[in-house]
């Protein structure tokens, strides 16, 4: 999907083992193992409650895990700073809200927040890495609007621009494109996919997440399979999983394959 | 490279900062010049000039001794609590994320009063320690108690425990209070208490000052190095730990710094109500929520606002000293409304 994979692609840059995670004795995460390559995009998906968002939550060290390990480039995440880990992973929530009266500009800037100490001053480049964030999401044009005025897809849009000014090697994203319209669905998932970083997005929609490099299935708090996206997403997988019924058609448009679901 | 940087921050700062400083100094001298007897602002000049550098004017000593010991103790001491107050109420409501949190939030007030109820009715200490010590201890026994049952349901970053447990608190210590006022009080100590209660700067001496304006530049430090921090809790503290925040640490830092701040303001003045609440609303009008501005603006206004509200309590009835809480909350109140009313019109 992007070049960066064909230039390295069995480096694992962010990776679990045996990680297990619950809530008042109720496992939400359950000896989970993945690793992240280099330059992939990652699709993450599974039904309501598998445990994507948790997963994403402890795997850019948010949550503490109850066990296992997490390795990022290789070093422990427990024993990281959050600064530090905060300048290699970037996190994309599902839906962030504010009450404070802010501007585009504001939320954006937050992002260099990992970057600047507390006697650090802002600087020009910081100034530069905004705007092209900015730009990167189409939304230079509106540095100034208020928060409470934008639409849910700027405001996803500013997320991300938020995620990009923190100059991440890893944008693990937890279902970007929930309550978008349409063309905002395809207009996000078409921005993340030209990001030149490694990408691990939760989805929902199977259809969208056929066109990752590589899909993880979640069920019940365990990762129960891995690999690309037509070889995870069978018919028995989908019925067991998700309780529908599916079978694949070809776009006669561009001939790509289609699931196409019955209850 | 740090020394880099603490350079052109303070370039930047610099300039700010002598504006600031000039206004609160304006604020000062009007509050030291305004009184139920008017002191020219000449007289003032010449007793700060005799006293700070020993310039030799010869004046009354009467004149000398209401300048330099009552009216500009009680100004300085006024500005270090409405600074304190307005930065606690600032970092509270940024980091519960609660419009509505002020820095009376924590329980603080309330175990206050009940340590200063303890040593005026009580006479716990036997004379030996005063009604501020009381005090103090009281809000920290209570702001520990707050920590304690706001840790133990489980949720430091869960802004919602630590409010349920300062309300908690607060009642109990109310109660506290109460139970002792209506048991050991006579009515004249009743009402001392009240007063004291209300708030009052009455008391106030060089003393005071050298407590509170150091608390208050210290908690004011504290709460601007962590300004970015602070920023970064605009979307919720998860999203703070995702921009690198250590946010337990933060929290606890920024928290136990704005109880110490509040309970010695509280200790030496007593609970003056609705700096903390309104000030930090009305800054963030004016210079929008971005901490590196709101804070040092917040610390301003509260300043220049309680001081204001000290003279409008020596000269509003003539021959009689208000509460300076009284005339806080019948100013906060109404300006309280119309910031709310505005807000939503801005929406």
């Amino acid at each position: 999907m992007s070049n960066m994979k064909q230039l390295a692609p069995h480096v694992d840059v962010l990776s679990c083992a045996g990680l297990n995670w619950s809530i008042k004795g109720v496992p939400i995460v359950r000896d989970v193992a993945l690793q992240l390559r280099r330059g992939e995009t990652l699709g993450l998906i599974g039904p309501n409650g598998s445990g994507k968002s948790s997963l994403l939550k402890l795997l850019s060290g948010i949550r503490a895990p109850a066990s296992g390990e997490i390795h990022l480039n290789g070093v422990a995440l427990a024993g990281m700073k959050r600064r530090d880990v905060a300048q290699m992973i970037a996190v994309v929530e599902q839906q962030a809200e504010t009450s404070d009266a802010i501007t585009v500009l504001d939320a954006v800037e937050l992002g260099r927040t990992p970057w600047l100490s507390a006697l650090e001053p802002w600087s020009d480049a910081d100034d530069g890495i905004v705007q092209q964030a900015l730009i990167d999401v189409d939304m230079a044009d509106k540095p100034k609007r208020a928060w409470h005025s934008l639409s849910g897809g700027e405001r996803q849009r500013v997320h991300i621009a938020r995620a990009l000014a923190q100059r991440p090697q890893i944008l693990l994203l937890d279902e970007p494109t929930n309550h978008l319209d349409i063309q905002h669905q395809l207009s996000i998932l078409g921005l993340v996919r030209s990001l030149p970083v490694t990408t691990l997005i939760a989805l929902h929609d199977l259809n969208q997440a056929l066109a990752c490099d590589r899909l993880a299935v979640m069920d019940k708090g365990a990762l129960i399979a891995i690999g690309e996206p037509s070889q995870v997403l069978t018919c028995e997988l989908l019925r067991q999983t998700f309780g529908v019924e599916a079978h694949y058609l070809t776009d006669p448009y561009d001939g790509t394959r289609i699931l196409r679901f019955r209850s | 490279m740090t020394a880099v940087f603490a350079g052109r921050l303070l370039r930047k700062i610099s300039l700010h900062t002598a504006w600031v400083l000039a206004v609160l100094l304006a604020a000062i001298i009007a509050g030291i010049a305004i009184g139920e007897t008017p002191i020219s602002l000449s007289l003032v000049f010449q007793v700060l000039a005799n006293k700070l550098w020993g310039a030799g004017f010869v004046l009354d000593p009467i004149d000398e001794g209401i300048v330099w010991n009552y009216r500009l103790t009680r100004a300085l001491v006024a500005a270090a609590c409405g600074a304190g107050l307005a930065i606690s109420g600032v970092v509270l409501q940024s980091l519960l994320r609660n419009p509505l949190a002020d820095p009376y939030l924590l329980g603080i007030s309330a175990g206050a009063s009940t340590g200063a109820v303890l040593v005026a009715i009580i006479g716990i200490g036997a004379g030996a320690i005063s009604l501020s010590a009381g005090a103090f201890a009281g809000a920290v026994a209570a702001f520990a108690l707050v920590a304690l049952l706001a840790r133990s349901t489980g949720a430091v970053s869960g802004s919602g425990q630590i409010i349920l447990a300062g309300i908690a608190g607060s009642q109990l210590f109310n109660a506290l209070t109460s139970f002792l006022i209506t048991k050991s009080a006579n009515s004249e100590q009743a009402r001392g208490i009240m007063f004291w209660l209300l708030g009052n700067l009455s008391g106030v001496r060089w003393q005071s000052v050298t407590l509170a304006v150091p608390v208050v530049l210290i908690g004011l430090a504290v709460c601007l190095w962590h300004r970015r921090s602070l920023d970064a809790f605009m979307f919720g503290s998860d999203s703070a730990a995702a921009l690198g925040v250590p946010v337990r640490r933060v929290q606890a830092i920024l928290i136990a710094t704005v109880a110490l701040v509040t309970a010695v303001m509280v200790s030496l003045v007593g609970s003056i109500g609705f700096v903390g609440l309104v000030v930090p609303h009305a800054a963030r009008l004016l210079v929008g929520v971005r901490h590196g501005r709101l804070i040092p603006v917040s610390a301003l206004a509260g300043a220049i606002f309680l001081i204001a509200a000290d003279v409008l309590s020596r000269t509003a009835i003539k021959g009689q000293v208000l509460p300076v809480g009284v005339i806080t909350a019948l100013i906060g109140a109404p300006v309280f409304a119309v910031i709310l009313i505005k807000a939503k019109g801005g929406r």
